[in-house]
């Protein structure tokens, strides 16, 4: 079943991403992918997630597509300009890949070449309507496609955390008119606020999936919560977490098993898509390198 | 000097859609070189503005608009009729524009564009504020630029980058974007951001080569081209 065949028969609908490796070694990501095998409805590869140099969101996604797995190619503005962008589009397209999330990407200076040109001719918006364009029929310029990819599958991102928000809802309106058919959220650690968004953004009529992003320590909770915008997590996580670390510790001290934070973190997980799920119509998992605990995740959360 | 061109009346009546009084800030420096914020072409634009029913309730002439302190003192001196008017027509570079929109809470309206510096970015220097893009969205945005404000240039709204308010690539710098959306909150004008302007058009930024011809260029001993007749050629 193809993730648009999902999100138009399930109620609800997963997906999870993985990341291509600084390298040629494929065999990771792969891996982790195969893992997902008929456990989501589509597989974000992402692109060149935090700026950093990497193997192609498109090549990786073209294996997966090999491996009949079901890609959703994200695509970010800040390395390719409209002609390369849009000429990108075609080629996916060509290799079997449907799925797009077009997101405006971090900033060059963020990441592992801050002395490069950041390009950003295009953004989230744009790249969408540059995207619709092309499933129309029709290039930026106007110009007509010998073929063109009509079933294309578009989605935009949104930060549902951020504040203000109401900027963000203004342009989650606009990438949803530019032709975004899902939605795909950052990381949400606050059901209660997560509803009130949903509230807010009752009149947007696209499947919206909010984003889970494993915690992994008490102190990558403080780190996001200083420093990742629109990322807020809640004091109690964090203890939870924080107390989880402290009892490792000591069991490895006394020469014991550990595995407390791996198993808290799990259960945060669960606890959260088992609270997300009345108000969305599906979760987003980014496991930013803990691929491997995502199913006992999903089991946990008994999806 | 920063190069600049008229809008056409079209464009400039449809930012004043819905503003019946309007006050036109004229700069007496690089603009009026360019014959686009001269006294002539000032009063011409007077005129097409009350011919099409609009009531002018002022103009102020500015030395350099870019010169931010002195523009804030020029339209102290205009107060009332600046207060009458329900928004701003601006005669000057995109920095004039944004001088004007910085010493007003009143709708500021580019009425041209930029289109080429020329290695000198006018007098308001702390920080690069017009990018000379040859289709100014300073109407848009409230009178901030999106180009020079936001570290991505975006035209489309935040990213998701800023964090209270700041921009993801340095913390210490307000992230443009916001600074946009507080600017139209205040004029009760972020409605607007509902709507999506056209793509940039980097074309626009080569200068076309009657303006290459013009006495503009004439300090840069630029000889009349032989070929390149038509501006479309390139």
């Amino acid at each position: 079943m193809s993730f648009r065949e999902a999100l138009e028969t399930q109620d609800f609908t997963i997906t999870c991403e993985v990341a291509p490796p600084k390298g040629v070694d494929m065999k990771h990501v792969l891996e982790e992918a195969e893992l997902l095998r008929g456990r989501v409805a589509g597989v974000n590869v992402t692109d060149l997630q935090a700026a950093a140099m990497r193997v192609s969101s498109v090549a990786t996604c073209a294996m997966l597509k090999q491996m009949g797995l079901e890609p959703i190619l994200q695509m970010v503005c800040r390395d390719r300009n409209r002609i390369a962008l849009q000429s990108d589009l075609l080629s996916a397209y060509t290799l079997g890949i449907r799925n797009v999330l077009c997101l405006t990407g971090d900033h060059v200076v963020l990441g592992d070449h801050p002395e490069a040109k950041p390009v950003f001719d295009l953004d989230s918006v744009s790249l969408l309507q540059a995207a619709q364009g092309l499933i129309d029929g029709h290039d930026l310029s106007g110009n007509e496609l010998e073929g063109k990819p009509d079933d294309l599958f578009l989605g935009a991102i949104v930060t549902p955390g951020a504040d203000p928000v109401e900027p963000q809802i203004y342009k989650l309106h606009n990438k949803v008119a530019a032709g975004a058919k899902f939605i795909q959220t950052q990381a949400v650690y606050d059901v209660d606020q997560f509803a009130a968004f949903m509230e807010k953004v009752s009149d947007v009529k696209v499947p919206i999936l909010a984003g889970i992003v494993l915690l992994k320590s008490a102190g990558m909770a403080r780190y996001m919560n200083a420093n990742v915008a629109g990322v807020f997590v809640p004091d109690d996580l964090i203890e939870e977490m924080a107390a989880a670390g402290k009892k490792d510790r000591e069991a490895k001290e006394k020469g014991e098993k550990g595995g407390r934070v791996v198993n808290t973190s799990i259960e945060i997980a669960a606890r959260l898509i088992r609270g997300l799920k009345p108000y969305c119509a599906g979760v987003h998992v980014m496991p930013l390198g803990w691929g491997h605990h995502v199913p006992a995740v999903l089991e946990a959360a008994e999806l | 000097m920063i190069a600049s061109e008229r809008k056409p009346i079209e464009e400039i009546l449809g930012y004043l859609e819905g503003e019946a009084k309007v006050f036109v800030v004229a700069c007496d420096g690089c603009s009026a070189g360019c014959e686009v914020s001269d006294p002539e072409h000032t009063a011409e634009m007077v005129k097409e503005l009350e011919a099409t029913g609009k009531s002018v309730t002022g103009t102020a002439r500015v030395e350099m608009t870019c010169n931010a302190g002195l523009t804030a003192l020029m339209l102290d001196q205009h107060l009332a009729a600046v207060n009458e008017a329900d928004g701003i027509l601006v005669l000057a570079c995109g920095a004039g524009i944004q001088a004007v929109a910085a010493a007003v809470e009143k709708p500021v309206h580019p009425g041209t564009n930029s289109v080429y510096a020329g290695g000198f970015q006018g007098l308001w220097r702390s920080e690069p504020r017009c990018a000379e893009c040859g289709n100014c969205m300073l109407d848009y945005t409230g009178g901030i630029c999106p180009y020079t404000a936001c570290s991505k240039s975006l035209l489309f709204g935040s990213c998701g980058g800023p964090k209270d308010g700041m921009c993801e690539v340095d913390e210490s710098v307000p992230c443009g974007w916001m600074r946009i959306y507080e600017r139209l909150s205040a004029l009760g004008k972020a409605d607007r951001l509902k709507s999506m302007p056209p793509l940039r058009n980097f074309k626009q930024m080569l200068p076309v080569g009657e303006r290459r011809r013009s006495s503009l260029w004439a300090l840069e001993l630029v000889e009349p081209e032989e070929t390149g007749e038509a501006e479309g050629e390139a």
